[in-house]
């Protein structure tokens, strides 16, 4: 029995801890991939054109837009910056996601009353900024001051949680590529999000995404914009470097 | 008794999410939960299994095989190949159970369906009756509960073993 445990721990700890990333979309059949692919078959475009809207809306009385600064359909924003997110920014008090970062803008420069983390709107903006991005390679920041949040929310990602007292590194790491059902474990990489959920019938977050997950579980989900799933988002987008941003992908 | 294991249970999620009401409201329902169900028993294990049946309940074999298929019950077909031919999508996370009656008696077999961690503690599957007192961040409807009742269990112990 010692010698079978012993065995037991010997395979689950040699299995590859980091293999190479891996896209959602090679786990998918080929017609949501035409969908994806084909700019006016994919559902989720709906969302990047509204951000688009949002991007260069004026309000009665107001000074700025976001495209004032940012450029004509977002002509000055630089898709390796946004490749970057989450950022380390040290005057916005440490980690920052890209939702935040629109929110900063929401409030700070076009001066409107902020935002609750995912919201529609917000949600909107993000997927358009980061559809501007599309076909830049993801590149966190994991060296600096990133090193220790990384830390944090890897150990939050290998943390058992809720009922059935799972980890997300057993279904998307330890066990990916195999069915759970029906289901085939992909490695749960971030580098389509937002992206549209056909089962859901909508766009979904990262962070909407997570809740999802924690509740297939059956755990207490955290909040969105908690720092517990900031730190999620920052290591879940570091294990994305060098794939490229799909955004807005199309998954099940 | 419950209640205080309940209370002490919820940490700072309810410091953070529920008022003190809040708390003796899921205090009540708790008690009123247990009665409904089963109070949770405490089992053994020695040797790699639990030797004595949970509760004392016996296990019947069909409700055992209709909880292994059901998606709202064990689910166990969403990691394992089982003889359920009926059923199309079979998981392939944990080993295929054909057979497992030959490999282990029914005692070694309830203790990897009551908690497989014993065993590996690296494990994804879940542990369908552990007390319920050690889950980190259970939704709040899971409170206080085991993933299957003490009589679940047996009826899937019974059936496991026929699988030879
Ligand atoms: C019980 C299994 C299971 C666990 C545990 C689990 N997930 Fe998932 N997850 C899935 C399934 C199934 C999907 C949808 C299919 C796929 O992409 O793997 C999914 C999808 C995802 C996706 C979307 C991938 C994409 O390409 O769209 C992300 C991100 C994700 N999970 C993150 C997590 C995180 C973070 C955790 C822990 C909080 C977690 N998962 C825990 C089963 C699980
Ligand atoms: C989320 C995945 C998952 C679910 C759900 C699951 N199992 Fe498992 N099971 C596993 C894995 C993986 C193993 C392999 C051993 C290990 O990981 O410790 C296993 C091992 C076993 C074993 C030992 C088999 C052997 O040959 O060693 C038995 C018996 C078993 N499971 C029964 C069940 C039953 C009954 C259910 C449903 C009530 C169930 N399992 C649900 C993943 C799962």
């Amino acid at each position: 029995m010692r010698a079978l445990l012993a065995v037991l721990l010997f395979v689950t700890l040699t299995l590859p801890a980091q293999a190479e990333p891996v896209s959602g979309y090679a786990f998918l059949d080929d017609s949501t991939r035409e969908m994806q692919d084909d700019e006016f078959s994919n559902p989720g475009m709906v969302t990047v054109d509204r951000g688009a809207e949002l991007f260069h809306e004026l309000r009665d009385s107001e000074v700025h837009s976001c495209s004032s600064c940012h450029g004509e359909n977002g002509a000055k924003i630089d898709a390796k910056a946004i490749a970057r997110y989450p950022v380390f920014n040290a005057n916005l008090g440490g980690l920052v996601t890209l939702q935040e970062r629109v929110n900063y803008c929401w409030e700070i420069n076009l001066d409107r009353f902020p935002l609750t983390p995912g919201n529609s709107q917000l949600i909107a903006l993000e997927t358009y900024v980061r559809h501007l991005a599309r076909g830049e390679k993801v590149n966190v920041q994991t060296d600096g001051e990133m090193a220790p949040l990384l830390a944090k929310g890897e150990a939050l990602y290998n943390t058992r949680f809720g009922q059935l007292d799972m980890a997300c590194q057993h279904c998307h790491v330890q066990h990916q590529g195999q069915m759970l059902r029906g289901q085939k474990l992909s490695q749960g990489q971030a580098n389509g999000f937002p992206e549209y959920r056909l089962g859901r019938g909508r766009i979904t977050s990262l962070q909407q995404r997570l809740t999802e997950c924690f509740v297939s579980f059956r755990a207490e989900p955290f909040e969105e914009g908690s720092p517990e799933y900031d730190l999620l988002e920052l290591y879940i987008m570091s294990r994305a470097n060098g794939l490229e941003i799909e955004t807005p992908a199309v998954r099940f | 008794m419950l209640c205080d294991l309940k209370g002490a249970n919820m940490g700072s999620r309810s410091v953070r999410l529920l008022p003190w009401l809040g708390l003796y409201a899921v205090c009540t329902v708790a008690l009123a939960d247990a009665s409904a169900q089963q109070a949770y028993c405490e089992w053994q294990s020695s040797d790699f299994a639990i030797a004595s049946p949970l509760c004392g309940l016996e296990g019947d074999p069909a409700r055992g095989r209709a909880l292994a298929a059901d998606s709202h019950g064990g689910n166990c077909l969403a990691c394992h190949q089982m003889p359920i031919d009926e059923e199309p999508f079979h998981g392939t996370i944990g080993p295929p159970l054909q057979g497992v009656g030959e490999r282990y008696s029914a005692a070694q077999i309830r203790l990897r369906i009551v908690d497989e961690q014993q065993i590996n503690p690296m494990t994804i599957m879940p542990g369908f009756y552990r007390d319920p007192a050690h889950a980190n961040r259970i939704a709040g409807e899971f409170w206080g509960k085991t993933f299957l009742t003490a009589q679940q269990v047996e009826d899937l112990v019974a059936y496991l073993v026929t699988l030879k």
